[in-house]
């Protein structure tokens, strides 16, 4: 029991949003420059992806998703300027044991 | 022999001869339909095949009789994954139980072994649909606490829907799912004892409201840990004899709350008879859970044989 509850690196398991920004379901005053998503494991690099689609279903990011050099639980995607409307954040990321998880949430730009 | 076959190995033939007990009911699973997580539900079972483990189950409850008893059932259940879709449990469990003017008694349950396969995973309704088979060796366990002498053989159909398909005027009720399951039971004798044992329709439901998902997909609203994890739920676990026998259904409904984490959860529920036939008591039934393809990854991640 003990090495279950205790001996076990933190870098395994499913990976799940901590918190994003913007963060999901958010209402936003001014247009932001990236969408950053932190996870609770440490994310294989290659194999994860962020796209952020506007309410056409026209994706609107850059396509440069990449794990923060600084902190590998850290996913993000730059956004050009970008209209006021409603966008949706999509998400497929991969635990550095291998285990898929994904997900998707919606943003709003209200300017 | 690989590990896992190893492992399989070190595992089942211990269990066959009760190193580890097991739950009287369902071995629960974890699992995903979509970005849809669904925890391992305690008194009711999911349509989910997973590599798992629940130790301890504990529940404790007054039954009624004549004279009335406590009981105290500590129990486990192991769940691995043979395929991607099909997956085997077993199970047991330890009771003790203690009348006024009588001694205490004790001892196992009958073993429990199931198969269940996933029918269908839908992905953008959140749905997933099962079909499996629990069977109850008569025999293996003690009489003396009410094990039967004979087996049961359960099929049953399992489903799960989670309800963030939902248009966004009403996001609040996104986070809700629902699982359940509907068996007919199969005992082997028709009567034991001078009693009639009757088929029996076994359905269950489970009303999930996932601040998990509500935080991940629908709103942030700024939950902290260890709330942004909690699934209140209400399970309903019934059984209604089908015939040989003139009784209403019985069953509980049981109001609790699971806490998942990375690679276990915990939950506890309160257990509230439905009417005087299944009991007039309160209880409480806790399990502590583990996600084994999430803490073994390179053990359980897989399927034993990956088609």
């Amino acid at each position: 029991m003990a090495i279950f509850l205790f001996g076990i690196p933190s870098a395994w398991g499913h990976a799940f949003i901590d918190h994003a920004e913007p963060a999901v379901g958010s209402k936003l005053g001014s247009q932001p420059r990236t969408v950053k998503i932190w996870f609770t494991q440490r994310l294989e690099p290659a194999l994860c992806k962020i796209q952020v689609f506007d309410s056409r279903g026209t994706e609107v990011d850059k396509e440069d998703t990449k794990v923060d050099p600084s902190n590998a639980q850290v996913l993000l995607v730059s956004l050009p300027v970008i209209k006021a409307g409603k966008y949706r954040v999509v998400w497929r990321v991969v635990s550095v044991d291998t285990h898929v998880t994904n997900g998707s949430f919606e943003f709003e730009i209200t300017e | 022999m690989n590990l896992k076959n190893a492992l399989l190995t070190t595992f089942y033939v211990p269990l066959g001869i009760y190193a580890l007990v097991a739950s009287p009911s369902w071995a629960d699973a974890h699992g995903f339909a979509g970005e849809r997580f669904f925890p391992a539900t305690i008194s009711t079972d999911d349509p989910f095949v997973a590599d798992e483990l629940s130790l301890p189950t504990f529940q404790a409850i007054r039954q009624p009789g004549t004279p009335p008893s406590k009981t105290f059932d500590f129990s486990a259940d192991i769940a691995l994954k043979i395929t991607p879709n099909f997956g085997i449990e077993i199970a047991d469990g330890y009771l003790l139980q203690k009348s006024s003017g009588s001694r205490l008694q004790t001892g196992f349950h009958n073993l429990e072994v199931g198969g269940k396969y996933q029918l269908l995973v839908n992905v953008e309704h959140e749905t997933i649909v099962s079909v499996g088979v629990n069977a109850e060796i008569g025999g293996t366990g003690r009489a003396s606490i009410g094990a039967d002498r004979f087996s049961t053989i359960t099929p049953g159909w399992f489903f799960g829907k989670g309800l963030g398909d939902l248009p966004d005027s009403v996001w609040a009720l996104r986070p809700l799912a629902l699982t359940g399951q509907v068996g007919i039971s199969f005992p082997t004798r028709s009567s034991a004892e001078g009693e009639r044992i009757p088929n029996n329709l076994e359905w269950g439901v489970a009303v999930e409201y996932s601040l998990i998902y509500l935080q991940e997909h629908v709103k942030d609203i700024g939950l902290c840990a260890p709330f942004r994890r909690l699934i209140p739920l209400v399970e309903f676990a019934m059984q209604t004899p089908l015939n040989r026998l003139s009784v209403p259904t019985t069953g509980t409904v049981n109001p609790g709350i699971i806490w998942s984490g990375q690679y276990f959860q915990l939950g506890v529920e309160a257990i509230i008879p439905i009417n005087s036939h299944t009991g007039n008591n309160l209880g409480v039934v806790g399990q502590l859970h583990f996600y084994l393809d999430d803490i073994l990854p390179k053990v359980f991640g897989k399927p034993l044989i990956d088609l």
